[in-house]
């Protein structure tokens, strides 16, 4: 199973970020760092985990953490289940806490992959989302990682931003595109609610970008990235040289997973409670009230709820379909023995029409979307929900 | 929308709502043989005792019957209060001040709704009067009612305000009263207010009814001034009823009301003969037979008598279930002595029609008890089940008018608390049809269209027709300009422009009905800075160019937006329908067409581009059990989705087309 340790703490909040994220001034990271590795012990215990496939450290700012807290979870992880040399272990970083000793001690620590927020290569668009960096040291961060993390540095692009012109993102991409290394996570900016960017987009402050100038960009991106040798791989996400993000697509392939730290969301089968279905669990969001629990009871797990076998078919879709590969019989078999991916979606109804439209395919591998039917998925999804519930 | 005048809402509802009051309200009666003045007091029990009244002892030379008209706030409550005050039907409390209106609605609007009466006892030069004081309502939706409340009788005071001028209201009122060869008795109201100028307003009245200067009254309703001399020209100027106590029965029922414990309660102006409990009776209108169980007078609680003499006016109980059952403008005889039934009996004819829909179908059930309930005192609005695919199940409701429809809309809010969906209003259209086929088919060659659906095809057709109202509009002139313009934009055609005086403007338009239903009256208020008025009256059918304007979304009709209209009007309102459905319906897969036309001819279109892009650019496991619950979400508002062809429109994009603006 893929591990998600979660650091929540952040310099500063962006402007657009709705996350779970805590800006405190100074954190108390030996307790956090022994929290952290505690919960991850005991929820691997919980879920019977024999091997780890991938850790994923997220937050917040995960590289403000110190290497060793880092190097502390991973150890943690490697006492409570088999954790491979080989195993991928992803860390998210921003611009202005990667420098080169501190990412090297990152690697020592045990990250072979860096995952970079560099959002933007323009100052004035910097600002406008709250970035602490500048483009310039966006660049020497993603230079410096290249270095370290060879073919195994991703970056993070937004999209979107208000004011911003069609001019101003093919200048950026291609910007991007000579700085990158083989994976490029691309991101539309969504405006969410409670953040001061949305305040200022939804007061008139800013300009909200056209729908239409919103799918240029994307078509823009997709073009010059798949131009570049990239495969197209998930709505956001693009790798050349096979350096598909093996963490990110265990999620989209709807396995089980286990998330661990403040406000953490987990996926898997609660074997050591007696469990025998899938929960979807949350840990507790703020980082003290988390760290009281886990210090009490081993873990800060604030609600379960078993998944139902449609529930569980429900992800399995609506992830899937955010794929190239989509779907794959072989998955869908593993989820729903009983019901084929061909008796739900092959049969007359919203699916086929989809089908005939142009949308979707459903063919010997598996369903998925066709290149047009993936940026408007969230328009199909609900017939096909409507579809599977009625089966 | 109050278009209409204020009035008293009746004392024989307020007294029965609350009882504990009654005692301090109960009239001092003036007792006939006593030659005393108005404050005299003492009840008039006759010897036989029960505590009824003895009215024979008010011959018909005895008795006048009057009602009080006027522009809405021009003082008719307050002049009515003050007139039952001096005759002593009410005490002088000084309290006396708007507690007659008694519903929300007609208080805030400044209108009657029901209309109610009450009979005065006065004594004029030796002679005791028995004055009945008939309310109308107060607006000319209900101008029927007032027709028939004004039959009753025999002359109308008609205030005026000092510092208001004539209004178009003032005007309908008193052609109502002209035509219906009426006694007027004009009175200036308010003349103790600073900007008073009585002499102005008398000069409009002369100029425009003809009556000399010097028959004016100027009072002040408020502070009691003159209001005895108001009395004394009711006695003077309005003859006594003609009729004779030795005929047989005939009573004009022109109004009712319902009681939950007593069923219908008619209110009766008996028009010869004489009425008694136990008399068996027959409704001219449904044949049926009744036999009386009360008659009385309302004072203007009901006073029960032990009868009802020729000239007298007074409520009916009767057996009656139903408010159908005495229907306003109805006549009354004995049982085997027919009488020819009094002239211009009508049944309510609805004029406006809209649809109404509870916002949230699980409260059918609610709506239909509360439309029920309502309806019982209002036999003139109809009400016809409907369903519509986008709106669900709900009624076709006619009205009489705009008004009417409004105020019935405000009860059900206000009494009911019951919050609907009301349709943008709509006129009965007719058709003069041609085909045979049809003909045989209707039984009859002119039809009624309430509902776009029946429109029947030209080629079926020798000929449309349209309602029609004769508006008034009283302005100040510096307004003309533009309210001409907003006529003829509305094809109104001018029948008449008269200054009232060097100030004011009276203009009377002939209107197609369905160019006022809908926001005729806010225009006209809106760009004479809400100094002009408006009233109208129902002025028949004239042929009109309609047409039938289908609404489509790729080529499908939209069943619920057919709308008939005029050719003329035809591509603005298309234009605005579609442009409103743009905005109504969200992006799709596809590039939705979406296009007005009559027949198949387009015209009017607009285009709703297709979604391009609408994937959320973020799903880790984090966000995954917020997303599904979204998505599912989606699924289920996708079973909720009126399909036409294989455009999905949300239920609230109807809503949003179909309902009425209220402040546009």
């Amino acid at each position: 199973s893929p591990l998600c340790p979660q650091w929540p703490y952040c310099r500063k909040r962006c402007s657009y970020c709705s996350f779970n994220t805590y800006v405190v001034p100074a954190a108390d990271e030996a307790a956090v760092r022994a929290c952290l590795a505690r919960e991850a012990r005991t929820l691997l215990r919980l879920g019977r985990v024999q091997s780890v496939t991938s850790v994923f450290f997220g937050g917040g700012t995960p590289s403000l953490a110190s290497p060793g807290t880092i190097a502390a979870v991973l150890e943690a992880v490697a006492g409570a289940a088999h954790l491979p040399a080989d195993a991928e272990v992803t860390l998210e970083a921003n611009p202005s806490s990667a420098g080169t000793p501190r990412l090297a001690c990152f690697r020592a620590a045990g990250v072979n992959r860096l995952s970079i927020g560099v959002q933007s290569l323009d100052d004035a668009e910097l600002r406008l989302l709250g970035r602490e960096h500048t483009a310039a040291e966006a660049r020497a961060a993603v230079e410096v990682a290249r270095g370290l993390f060879p073919g195994r540095t991703s970056i993070d692009l937004l999209f979107g931003l208000p004011g911003q012109s069609r001019g101003a993102w093919a200048r950026g991409l291609e910007a991007a595109l000579g700085l990158c290394d083989d994976h490029v996570s691309l991101y539309q900016l969504t405006l969410e609610r409670g953040t001061a960017l949305a305040a200022q987009v939804w007061g008139g402050a800013l300009p909200a970008p056209p729908q239409d100038l919103l799918a240029d960009m994307y078509q823009t991106a997709r073009a010059a990235l798949v131009a570049a040798g990239f495969r197209h791989y998930e709505v956001s996400n693009f790798a050349r040289k096979g350096a598909l993000s093996a963490h990110n697509l265990s999620y989209w392939r709807a396995e089980q997973y286990i998330g661990v730290g403040p406000g953490a969301h987990g996926r898997f089968v609660p074997w050591g409670e007696g469990g025998c279905r899938r929960e979807a669990r949350v840990q507790t969001l703020e980082p003290n009230a988390w760290m009281r629990e886990v210090q009490r009871q081993g873990h800060g797990t604030r609600r379960w709820v078993v998944l139902s076998l449609l529930e569980q078919l429900e992800e399995v879709l609506a992830l899937g379909l955010r794929t190239d590969e989509g779907v794959t019989r072989e998955r869908w078999g593993r989820f729903s023995p009983d019901l084929s991916l061909e008796a739900v979606f092959g049969a007359p109804g919203e699916a086929r029409a989809l089908q005939q439209q142009g949308w979707l395919v459903l063919d010997g591998s598996g369903l998925r979307c066709t290149r047009e039917g993936l940026a408007v998925l969230d328009s199909l999804l609900p017939g096909l929900l409507c579809q599977l519930q009625h089966r | 929308m109050a278009l209409a005048g204020s009035t008293a809402m009746w004392w024989a509802r307020l007294w029965c709502r609350c009882p504990a009051a009654a005692p301090l309200c109960l009239p001092p009666w003036l007792p006939p043989w006593l030659p005393a003045g108005p404050v005299a007091c003492e009840r008039p029990y006759s010897s036989r005792g029960e505590g009824k009244l003895d009215m024979s002892t008010y011959p018909v030379e005895s008795i006048r019957n009057f009602s009080i008209i006027a522009h809405v706030d021009h003082g008719k409550s307050t002049l009515a209060d003050r007139l039952l005050e001096i005759t002593g039907t009410i005490a002088k409390t000084g309290r006396n001040k708007q507690v007659l209106d008694k519903l929300q609605v007609e208080r805030e609007r400044g209108i009657t709704v029901k209309a109610q009466s009450a009979s005065l006892f006065y004594s004029h030069e030796g002679v005791n009067y028995l004055l009945n004081l008939i309310d109308t309502p107060g607006h000319v939706d209900f101008s029927y009612e007032v027709s028939r409340s004004l039959s009753a009788c025999q002359g109308v005071i008609l205030v005026v305000d000092a510092n208001e001028d004539i209004q178009a209201q003032t005007v309908a009122n008193f052609y109502l009263a002209f035509e219906a060869q009426l006694a007027i008795i004009p009175v200036i109201n308010k003349i103790d207010l600073k900007n008073a100028d009585p002499e102005r307003v008398e000069k409009q009245i002369e100029k425009l009814f003809d009556i000399p200067v010097d028959e004016c009254v100027r009072i002040s309703a408020k502070q009691g001034t003159n209001v005895e001399k108001v009395l004394q020209k009711v006695i003077e100027k309005i003859p006594p009823p003609h009729c004779n106590t030795a005929d047989p029965l005939k009573a004009l029922v022109f109004d009712s009301t319902f009681d939950h414990y007593r069923g219908v309660i008619a209110n009766i102006a008996l028009f010869g003969g004489e009425i008694q409990k136990g008399y068996k009776i027959v409704s001219a209108h449904t044949k049926k037979k009744y036999e009386v169980n009360e008659v009385g007078i309302l004072t203007p609680n009901e006073q029960p008598t032990h009868k009802l003499y020729a000239g007298q006016v007074g409520y009916l109980i009767a057996g009656m279930k139903e408010v159908t059952e005495a229907q306003i403008g109805d006549t009354l005889f004995l049982y085997k002595q027919p009488v020819e039934p009094l002239p211009g009996f009508k049944s309510a004819k609805p004029m406006v029609f809209a649809g109404m829909y509870p916002v949230d179908q699980t409260e059918y059930n609610n709506l239909k008890s509360a439309l029920e309930r309502l309806t019982l005192n209002d036999s003139s609005v109809t009400v016809h089940r409907d369903s519509s695919l986008a709106l669900g199940a709900g009624w076709r409701l006619g009205f009489l008018g705009l008004l009417h429809m409004e105020v019935f809309n405000q009860r059900l809010e206000q009494e009911y608390n019951m919050s609907v969906i009301l349709t943008v209003p709509t006129v009965p259209y007719k058709a003069i049809l041609s085909s045979a086929k049809l003909i045989k088919e209707y039984g009859k060659a002119e039809i009624t269209i309430i509902s776009p659906a029946q429109f029947p095809d030209k080629l079926s057709v020798s000929e449309y027709l349209e309602p029609t109202v004769l508006g008034t509009i009283v302005t100040p002139h510096e307004y003309i300009g533009k309210i001409i313009a907003l006529c003829q934009d509305r094809r109104a055609v001018q029948k008449d422009m008269l200054y009232i005086d060097e100030r004011r403007v009276m203009l009377k338009y002939l209107f197609p009905l369905n160019e006022i239903v809908v926001d005729f009256y806010d225009a006209l208020k809106s760009l004479s800075s809400g100094y002009a008025s408006f009233d109208y009256e129902d002025a028949g059918y004239q042929a009109a160019d309609l047409i039938k304007m289908d609404i489509l979304l790729n080529g499908n009709p939209v069943e619920e937006l057919a709308t008939i209209i005029h050719n003329d009007k035809a591509y603005a309102t298309g234009k605005f329908l579609c442009e409103r459905l743009k905005d109504a319906i969200p992006r799709q897969l596809f590039e939705i067409a979406i296009q007005a036309a009559i027949g198949k001819k387009i015209i009017a279109r607009e285009t709703l581009k297709a979604y391009r892009k609408n994937v959320v650019a973020k799903c880790y496991g984090g966000d995954i059990t917020r997303r599904m619950k979204l998505l599912k979400r989606q699924a289920e508002g996708k079973k909720l989705m009126r399909k036409i062809g294989n455009v999905e429109v949300p239920r609230d994009a109807f809503i949003r087309v179909l309902k009425r603006q209220p402040d546009k």
